[in-house]
């Protein structure tokens, strides 16, 4: 995953790293969004894994994660997907979820299914660095990576202390926030992002209120990040059945 | 009883508690930790508290010898009287201790969840007591459900936020209040309602409901000359109990005994017991048992008793459930309802539903105990708010 931000930070231009949530639009209708995703130029995909309460998200992922519960999609149903297409999408792949899915599923299984089905990393979101041990313990034999997320009230302490582990990207939260809101006022974020930078030898994904790559543009040159992740505008764009390549085009270039 | 370790690792009781969050939640909850590390143990707040639950809240409250039941049962049975409280149940007792420390802290705003009502009344009656803002998150059902009580809440100048997401109950707005206070976190104080949650809640809430134990124990001890033989509470989240049994935990005598709510009783039915129903999981924050489905999504619960209806059982209850510590039983609505029309009949004390269960369990597992015990019984709540509802379902002649 490292690779494809640096190979995009190498053709100039921002790593994209669209999130979409298992079992959206619909449970029939997901595995062609996801190709249409990846065809589209993503670098990295995440996909959401529903749970019934996601605190760091806003309503409308919590309703699509709702939807997606109650047509029954789960862990399961999503990694035998990807067991019958493993080869078949281009970009990387990372789950976002919560911990408690993941738990019932069992960590040393889920690492194991990951690594078989050529998912790369976790993202979980109600998972700070003191009760990241047990999720990390039963990753790194399968070389499965446990994404940090930090935000602009993450001191340098407890960035360093993230950055003692992170080993393909890290996630900045661009506001003190959930997802799916606008952040007007990215600017804002310039300061963790240095901080982020001076801190972390791995690359930088911006995320959460991101709608507009002209977002991007209001960060000073030494405060970019190398990569943003689309989730929520992104999703609202599928929902209008609009063309995700128009949607996604602009942030890739 | 089995010893299990009390692991190092910060907020955990055994393997239980912890703080599963966002990351952006760390630093309020860091700062609460310091706030029961620095100002809670100092002179300034614990007599500022006592002298607010002395003369704002009635504390201390008094222990009942029931004259007429004792009779009945063969042994003599007494309740710790927190429905004699301000507000009328014993979260005041947490809500103020809370919105005491967010003063101090040099907070402006407090929430809380609630279900019921009862914490949201609480907290907002604190808040109105110090002069701060206050919102109160409460699911869409439940505002629908419990008018008085927001009535009650926005008379008492808080504003209610009607959620909603997900199921519109309970831990909807815990998750609405989790979402607010990251983004709030530099004015406001998140007043968590019971003994659950991500740490440090599970302790704070404990350390200033443990009151009822304190005084409970003592009374005893000067009325008897001896502890109780049975010690009894009901248990949702979890607050009012931990409470009551911690300062007996290291009584070995004492039988200490916790009641889930066990719902209808029919085979499968929606119930809100946790820990003899559940399975170990996560929810807000907190690994603890919780009622679920195979793929971890969390379940809805049911109570008849609005003040246990949550799908989980806080951290320190899990870990004294896992040591055989705390004997957890469980009491079905019929029962509750049952305990409720008895105690009022024979005693006059209208007792809160949530109580209801802790005494239907007694009444219920009488032959079981010995002629002559003492049975202590918290009764955590008057049972006035339920009436209409309880009516529903109780024959008057």
């Amino acid at each position: 995953m490292k690779q494809a931000i640096l190979t995009a930070r190498q053709e100039g231009r921002h790593a994209v790293i669209p999130f979409i949530t298992a079992g959206f639009p619909s449970k029939e209708r997901f595995w062609d969004t996801l190709a249409e995703i990846d065809a589209a130029g993503a670098d990295i995909i995440e996909i959401g894994i529903p749970f019934s309460d996601p605190v760091a998200d806003g309503p409308v992922i919590e309703e699509i994660s709702r939807q997606a519960l109650a047509d029954g999609v789960n862990l399961s149903w999503v990694i035998q997907g990807l067991r019958t297409r493993r080869g078949l999408l281009r970009a990387k792949l990372v789950f976002m979820g919560y911990a408690n899915p993941f738990i019932q599923y069992g960590l040393e299984c889920l690492a194991a299914d990951c690594a078989e089905i050529g998912v790369s990393g976790l993202i979980v979101p109600d998972l700070p660095l003191e009760e990241t041990p047990e999720f990390r313990e039963a990753m790194q034999p399968h070389g499965i990576d446990l994404i940090p997320l930090v935000g602009p009230n993450t001191d340098t302490k407890r960035m360093k202390a993230y950055a003692a582990y992170a080993q393909e990207y890290v996630y900045v939260v661009s506001v003190l926030g959930t997802t799916g809101g606008v952040n007007e006022q990215v600017a804002a974020v310039a300061d963790t992002l240095r901080r982020a930078r001076s801190v972390f030898d791995v690359p930088l994904a911006l995320g959460f209120g991101l709608r507009h790559p002209s977002q991007l543009d209001t960060l000073p040159p030494d405060a970019r990040p190398d990569a943003a992740v689309i989730g929520t505008a992104l999703l609202q764009h599928i929902r209008r059945g609009d063309s995700i390549a128009d949607f996604l085009k602009p942030w890739r270039a | 009883m089995k010893t299990l370790p009390h692991t190092t690792r910060p907020g955990y009781f055994g393997d239980f508690g912890g703080r599963y969050v966002p990351e952006t939640l760390m630093p309020p909850l860091l700062e609460v930790e310091e706030a029961l590390r620095s100002i809670f143990p100092r002179p300034e707040f614990q007599e500022r508290l006592r002298s607010l639950l002395a003369e704002y809240c009635g504390r201390a409250t008094p222990v009942t010898l029931c004259e007429r039941l004792s009779q009945e049962l063969g042994f003599s049975l007494y309740l710790k009287r927190e429905d004699l409280l301000h507000t009328g149940a014993h979260k005041i007792n947490n809500a103020l201790g809370q919105v005491l420390l967010a003063k101090m802290m040099g907070k402006t705003h407090v929430i809380a969840e609630t279900g019921a009502g009862q914490h949201g009344v609480a907290t907002a009656t604190a808040a109105a007591k110090f002069g701060l803002r206050c919102t109160v998150f409460m699911g869409a059902k439940d505002v629908e459900r419990q008018a008085p009580n927001v009535q009650r809440m926005k008379l008492l100048g808080a504003q209610v936020v009607a959620v909603q997401n997900g199921s519109c109950t309970l831990k909807d707005a815990i998750n609405d209040a989790l979402r607010y206070w990251i983004s709030h976190q530099h004015d406001t104080l998140y007043v968590f309602g019971t003994a659950a949650g991500p740490h440090p809640f599970p302790t704070l809430v404990r350390e200033l409901q443990k009151v009822i134990g304190l005084e409970a124990r003592e009374q005893m001890l000067a009325r008897l000359g001896r502890l109780p033989d049975y010690v009894v509470a009901c248990v949702g989240g979890g607050s009012n109990a931990i409470g009551m049994l911690h300062p007996f935990v290291q009584d070995a005598a004492v039988r200490l005994v916790g009641v889930e709510a066990g719902g209808t009783g029919e085979p499968g039915c929606e119930n809100s017991a946790a820990i003899n129903l559940g399975r170990p999981g996560v929810l807000h924050g907190a690994r603890m048992m919780i009622l679920q489905d195979a793929d971890g999504q969390i379940d809805e619960s049911s109570s008849i008793s609005a003040g246990l209806d949550y799908p989980g059982v806080g951290p320190e209850h899990v870990y004294l459930h896992a040591t055989g510590r705390v004997h957890y039983g469980v009491a079905y609505d019929h029962e509750a309802l049952e305990a409720f029309r008895r105690l009022a009949r024979a005693e006059g004390i209208i007792p809160a539903l949530e109580s209801s269960h802790a005494l239907a369990w007694v009444f219920c597992h009488a032959s079981e105990i010995p002629a002559g015990s003492h049975v202590l019984v918290n009764l955590s709540g008057r049972g006035d708010k339920d009436l209409a509802h309880a009516l529903h379902y109780i024959q008057l002649d």
